[in-house]
């Protein structure tokens, strides 16, 4: 099954590590997903921009609104994704649980997905 | 992470908006201070054992505004000293204070912090301290640091700034909208300044002022956070963005300065530009162009181009007669004529910055752009004393080493002083 682990945190707090502290989150993170690539578990996974590059388009008008910012203003931000293959939940939550250990902070949604395209990007 | 790290990290980031709100409770800058840093201490003695409260600016406003008082009270000696206990757990209160400090009020808060280091009767270099010291929170010895002086003379300089604030009126009240935009053009340029000190510095000063460049940019990310539809910040931000991109290659290993033509763009930070761009693409939807919308968009052509024969000097060159309507001064004109060049060619540009000498005779770049382009016109006495002069006003060894270059350059090519010598090259 697939699933989807959302990264949210504090964009603030992340933006305020040093640069040391924050290749060294990332080292962690790559020797974690490193792993997962070889058990074929790894699906696509980006980090976004900080939210002072968002733009939300609201469609519940017409024609849509398109405002600046991220769609919900929150205390902690969506600042990136992990598709993951797991065989259940609890697989899913050991692979966030690692990948929290990685990087403390924050909290990580998981979401089952229903539909996946991996899509074609050109290079 | 260490504890110390991520708390470091939560205290540093909810400093502006926490030490905002304190000061907009106690009107005065010390005594919020003072309370901020007793909540910082007993958010170090608390977060490692509860974790992290969810809203840790509110928190440290609560805990913060309690201690000021209990001090208060401590010294007039009016009435007993609370429990202990009674500010003790806090849990319960985050919910309602957060709510009480809704997102108007943060950014007030944090603009007026922001504004009050931009005093008119503060110097450049007193203004941009505070900012740091105030609102970074950087340390004492780091901003030394960054500025090259010891700690005792920037002590000095921060507790000289802070009197003269604390004699200013500082408004309290809500800002009107024309205000608040007043407000958001001073705090603009003094973050730029804050930028610029740390961007400016030769090879061998970087590291001491790459902090710096580092800390405008997270607080123009503040402040577009706040002010999330002004396309100026959007301008701003995207600006230092893009120029701080290149900092991994301005120099070679020697110190020498290598010019962006000659740059290995496969060092530059393809984050930063990514979040430029990106930031840039947003603003120009509000057509209302600025300042610092427009340099953005200079440096962007910089950074889209994947090698340096494919910049599109046209659009740049068009971008800065835009520039100089909108900000005339010698100095774009100047910048301007570079673009000029590569569109018109050296005499063109020549033409351009020719009548700005009387303006710019003291300024560095100027010498070394007319040197330049009377060398690619083959005036090369007259290059000679420019680069003479470029050197004289140089402001780091590496700039007087750059234009040193330049001529050796001139002297291999022509030997004989003030005369071509045919079949040289």
């Amino acid at each position: 099954m697939l699933y989807t682990i959302l990264c949210y945190h504090s964009e603030e707090a992340v933006g305020a590590w040093s640069k040391d502290e924050d290749d060294a989150v990332m080292t962690k993170l790559a020797a974690v997903q490193e792993r997962l690539h070889a058990e074929g578990r790894l699906g696509p996974v980006a980090r976004l921009v900080p939210t002072t590059a968002a733009t939300t388009l609201r469609k519940d008008s017409d024609p849509p609104l398109v405002l600046d910012g991220p769609y919900a203003e929150t205390k902690e931000q969506l600042l990136g994704f992990y598709v993951i293959e797991a065989d259940s939940l609890e697989h899913v939550l050991d692979t966030a649980r690692e990948l929290g250990r990685a990087n403390p902070g924050g909290a990580y949604e998981i979401r089952p997905i229903s539909t996946f395209t991996t899509g074609a990007l050109a290079e | 992470m260490t504890d110390l790290a991520w708390i470091d990290a939560a205290l540093t980031s909810a400093r502006p908006q926490a030490l905002g709100a304190l000061l907009r409770y106690f009107r005065d800058l010390d005594i919020a201070e003072e309370a901020f840093q007793d909540a910082c201490l007993r958010a170090l003695k608390t977060w490692p054992q509860k974790g992290p409260p969810r809203d840790p600016a509110a928190w440290l406003i609560f805990v913060g505004r309690n201690a000021a008082i209990d001090q208060t009270r401590r010294r007039s000696r009016q009435q007993a000293l609370p429990d202990e206990d009674a500010i003790s757990d806090l849990d319960d209160v985050e919910e309602p204070l957060a709510e009480r400090l809704d997102g108007a009020h943060y950014r007030d808060d944090v603009l007026r912090l922001l504004f009050i280091c931009c005093h008119p009767d503060l110097p450049v270099t007193q203004q941009v301290a505070l900012a740091l010291r105030i609102v970074g929170g950087l340390s004492v010895k780091q901003i030394a640091r960054a500025f090259l002086v010891g700690d005792s003379a920037m002590e000095q300089r921060i507790t000289r700034a802070k009197g003269r604030i604390a004699d200013a009126d500082v408004p309290f009240e809500a800002p009107g909208p024309v205000e608040r935009a007043q407000r958001l053009a001073a705090v603009a340029a003094m973050l730029y300044l804050i930028f610029n000190e740390g961007y400016s510095a030769g090879p061998d000063a970087v590291e001491a002022k790459a902090p710096l460049c580092d800390e405008a940019i997270r607080l123009a990310r503040l402040l577009l956070r706040l002010f999330q539809a002004e396309p100026e910040i959007m301008g701003l931000l995207a600006l230092m963005l893009l120029q701080h991109s290149r900092s991994g290659a301005r120099f070679a290993a020697d110190g020498s300065i290598v010019l962006l033509d000659d740059q290995d763009r496969g060092l530059w930070n393809r984050e930063m530009i990514v979040e430029g761009l990106a930031l840039i693409d947003k603003a120009v939807r509000h057509r209302r162009p600025g300042p610092y919308q427009v340099q953005a968009a200079i440096a962007a052509m910089h950074a889209r181009a994947a090698r340096a024969e494919d910049t599109d000097w046209t659009e740049i060159d068009l971008l800065y007669g835009l520039l100089e309507r909108l900000q005339p001064s010698p100095v774009v004109t100047l910048n301007r004529a570079v673009a000029t060049s590569k569109v018109s060619g050296p005499a063109a540009a020549l033409a351009m910055i020719e009548p700005l000498g009387a303006k710019l005779s003291g300024y560095f770049h100027f010498f070394g752009l007319k040197g330049a382009l009377l060398q690619q016109l083959g005036r090369t006495a007259e290059a000679r004393e420019a680069f003479g002069r470029a050197i004289a006003l140089a402001n780091t060894a590496a700039e007087a080493a750059h234009i040193r270059q330049h001529l050796d350059r001139l002297a291999q090519d022509h030997p004989a002083a003030g005369r071509v010598a045919a079949g040289s090259k």
